[in-house]
């Protein structure tokens, strides 16, 4: 059975090109780039290769910092952590402010250090399920806020957030400003040039690169303690052997994510609207957030009468593979934090599935998908209470 | 945690065979109709039920014969995950052919039991027992339509892990005789607790009228009151107590018994020391104000306080005037 990835979202297949150009770094190339003699010095060209990418990628300056680590989740508790670690537990600033539609790393990271004496500020989402600039503006104070950490595009709805709007407030203020950029790298233009955001976050598998290695933009001036002690690697920000590998890995994938940058724009955005215009003509069927705010790839459905987990567990025996925020899929059986801020009802927030594209994602695949999503809302719907369909004995 | 938590995994690759099978193909789907319930005889009866935190919903039909109370087919239709079909699904099938008392006895751990593939492996993951309560609670729900009574009054016991269906009497009882002190090992001897975890504290996936954390602290308070209680009753002889509680109760008896005479006189008496000397307790006293140089402070009224002491607290007290 050819199967059908629809969870972009979750990771990305790498792309063919960023693992031949990784290759030779496993058994050829496998110096420390910390060492002295030639197998450590010979790898220095391609990595300054990669972190050339990675800045033209997000039009980062010269004098900025962009490291590498492991992924955004280690990128976001860094900038936190080391908020609070400067600003908040030296008693000069108290707050973070942040959403209630966080991903976990931020959210746990940010309950995490409330522990230690951090006021935070969870900010909830507008009808149209983000946080507009006159919100933020009515909840940071100069006195007051240490960070301010708000995605730039939600994960589960794929909604776009103004960061430059939101950015330029906290830089008037002078508050830092940290996004957890991890959905919005290769779906749709980040510069920041134009967005004046301090603290940026990204994870390579996310837009076709490895997984295990990610990238923190830091703006020149910041400063920011490192999470992990130990040698010199990324100018003491954060130490650990370089992981040469991924790190090309990354930069090709920050290039070619950011040339397909129109493609994902036109084409992807035309096979995920063909895909939600399909699902919008079954009966009961509704996606969350309008489809201009949302990046190019995400859909988040809604089926009247079809339970998220049954959903996803179908579509899978056909092949397609999808994903459920909904609470009874999650190991701890909460709600998603995302819907109950939205303020869905407890049925739809219980029968959201997730579909999410990239642009390798074919029209065959889309075609197959509604075909196969088509027949599993119908058979589930037989199953439901609210289904019309008989059964045995009639 | 362990090796076995590091990858984590999903929820689906620990369904048992039973419960793909009966998610992908329920054997007693649908609805029974008042034709086929007339054709069988039987008494039709539909009930609903719903999870109201999780919107998961089922719809249960019973054919019953109304003679023998027996159950001669049952259907289902759910809302809900993979784990609350499979659940509907053997729930129906656990159903037909026993009298609606016999169904009554049925509990979502049966359900569950039923659907295994080993005997002694979960059919389903810990946090998704939750998802088969549902289940159990429609055949109490359809069998109080049946006889026409209210559903509580078929709950014999009060519940508080719906999940692995633990009595608060159960987890009162265990606490107490196992001397237990904190939620882990209420959940390690009862399983209360262990799967969606709901009933442990406010806040769960579910807000519950009995948490463990408030049964185990109450337990505790009640345990603490008789103890001390026990003890305050307990006679502990004067030999048996503590240095200090010696010298507490000799000055309890000295200020009830001995200094009102002393005072009346214009004396008092200081306890210096108390020592214990060939397994009889010495009470060194020195005289104040008027029982300095008093003939009988060293004769009369010595033999006096050691008699009051020896009659309220103990023969072998010796009083040494220092």
């Amino acid at each position: 059975m050819e199967r059908v990835y629809l969870d972009n979202n979750a990771t990305t297949i790498v792309d063919p090109l960023v693992r031949e150009a990784m290759g030779p770094f496993a058994c050829e190339m496998y110096g420390n780039p910390n060492s002295l003699h030639d197998f450590g010095t010979e790898v220095h060209p391609f990595m300054r290769l990669a972190f050339d990418r990675l800045y033209a990628g997000i039009n980062a300056g010269e004098r900025d910092d962009i490291f590498l680590n492991g992924c955004a989740t280690e990128g976001n508790n860094t900038v936190i952590k080391g908020v609070w670690y400067e600003l908040i537990r030296t008693g000069r600033r108290s707050e973070i402010v942040t959403t209630q539609v966080e991903h976990p790393c931020v959210a746990n990271a940010c309950s995490f250090v409330e522990t230690l004496g951090a006021k935070v500020v969870r900010l909830p989402v507008n009808a149209d399920g983000i946080v507009d600039a006159d919100l933020l503006a009515r909840h940071i104070h100069p006195d007051r806020t240490a960070l301010v950490s708000i995605m730039w595009a939600n994960n589960e709805t794929g909604l776009v957030f103004p960061i430059r709007e939101l950015a330029r407030l906290c830089r008037e203020r002078g508050i830092l400003f940290h996004t957890d950029a991890v959905q919005a790298i290769g779906k749709l233009p980040v510069d920041v040039s134009d967005a004046p955001v301090d603290y940026l976050s990204f994870s390579a598998h996310k837009f076709h690169g490895p997984k295990g290695v990610g990238g923190l933009f830091v703006r020149e001036g910041r400063s920011l303690p490192p999470l992990l002690h130990g040698g010199e690697q990324m100018g003491g920000r954060r130490a650990g052997t370089v992981n040469v590998a991924g790190l090309v890995g990354m930069g090709l994938a920050m290039e070619l994510a950011v040339r397909n940058l129109g493609y994902e724009a036109t084409e992807v955005r035309r096979l995920r609207d063909r895909l939600e215009d399909a699902l919008l003509a079954i009966d009961g069927v509704s996606v969350i957030g309008r489809r201009e705010l949302r990046t190019p790839n995400t859909i988040l459905m809604s089926v009247e009468g079809v339970e998220g987990e049954a959903l996803i567990w179908d579509l899978n025996r056909g092949g397609v593979a999808a994903s459920t925020g909904s609470a009874c899929a999650s190991e701890s059986l909460e709600p998603n934090p995302t819907f109950v801020a939205m303020c869905l009802s407890p049925e739809l927030a219980h029968t959201g599935v997730r579909l999410s594209l990239s642009r390798f994602t074919t029209e065959e695949e889309i075609g197959r998908a509604i075909e196969v999503i088509r027949g599993s809302v119908e058979r589930l719907r037989r199953i439901s209470p609210a289904g019309s369909g008989t059964g045995k004995g009639t | 945690m362990a090796k076995n938590d590091l990858i984590g995994g999903t929820l689906w690759e620990t369904y048992s065979r039973k419960v793909n099978d009966r998610m992908t193909n329920p054997r007693h789907l649908g609805e029974i109709s008042e034709e086929r319930a007339a054709e069988l005889g039987a008494r039709l009866v539909v009930a609903d039920w719903g999870a109201e935190v999780c919107g998961d919903a089922i719809r249960a039909w019973w054919a019953v014969d109304p003679k023998s109370n027996r159950i001669l087919d049952a259907t289902f239709r759910t809302f809900g995950c993979g784990t609350a079909i499979a659940s509907s699904d053997m729930m129906c099938e656990l159903c037909i052919g026993r009298t609606v008392d016999e169904v009554l006895k049925i509990t979502n751990i049966d359900v569950e039991k039923a659907l295994r593939d080993e005997a002694d492996k979960a059919a389903i993951p810990p946090q998704k027992m939750h998802c088969s309560v549902m289940a159990y609670d429609v055949i109490r729900k359809a069998a109080s339509l049946y006889k026409g009574v209210d559903m509580d009054s078929l709950e014999e016991e009060e519940i508080v892990c719906q999940c692995a269906r633990v009595s608060l009497r159960t987890i009162r009882d265990v606490i107490r005789i196992n001397d237990l002190t904190t939620v882990e090992d209420i959940t390690r001897f009862t399983k209360a607790g262990a799967f969606c975890k709901s009933c442990i504290r406010p806040g769960g996936h579910e807000s519950r009228s009995h948490y463990l954390v408030d049964i185990l602290r109450d337990v505790r308070a009640e345990m603490d009151r008789e103890r001390a209680k026990a003890v305050a009753e307990k006679p502990r002889t004067f030999a048996e107590m503590s240095l200090i509680q010696r010298h507490r109760i000799v000055e309890q008896v000295l200020d009830e018994k001995v200094r009102p005479s002393l005072l009346k006189d214009g004396g008092n008496l200081e306890v210096v020391d108390m020592k214990e000397a060939d397994g009889r307790t010495e009470v060194h006293i020195s005289y104040q104000g008027a029982c300095r140089g008093c003939p009988s402070a060293a004769t009369g009224t010595l033999a006096l306080i050691e008699e009051a002491l020896r009659k309220d607290l103990d023969p072998d007290i010796l009083v040494v005037q220092v």
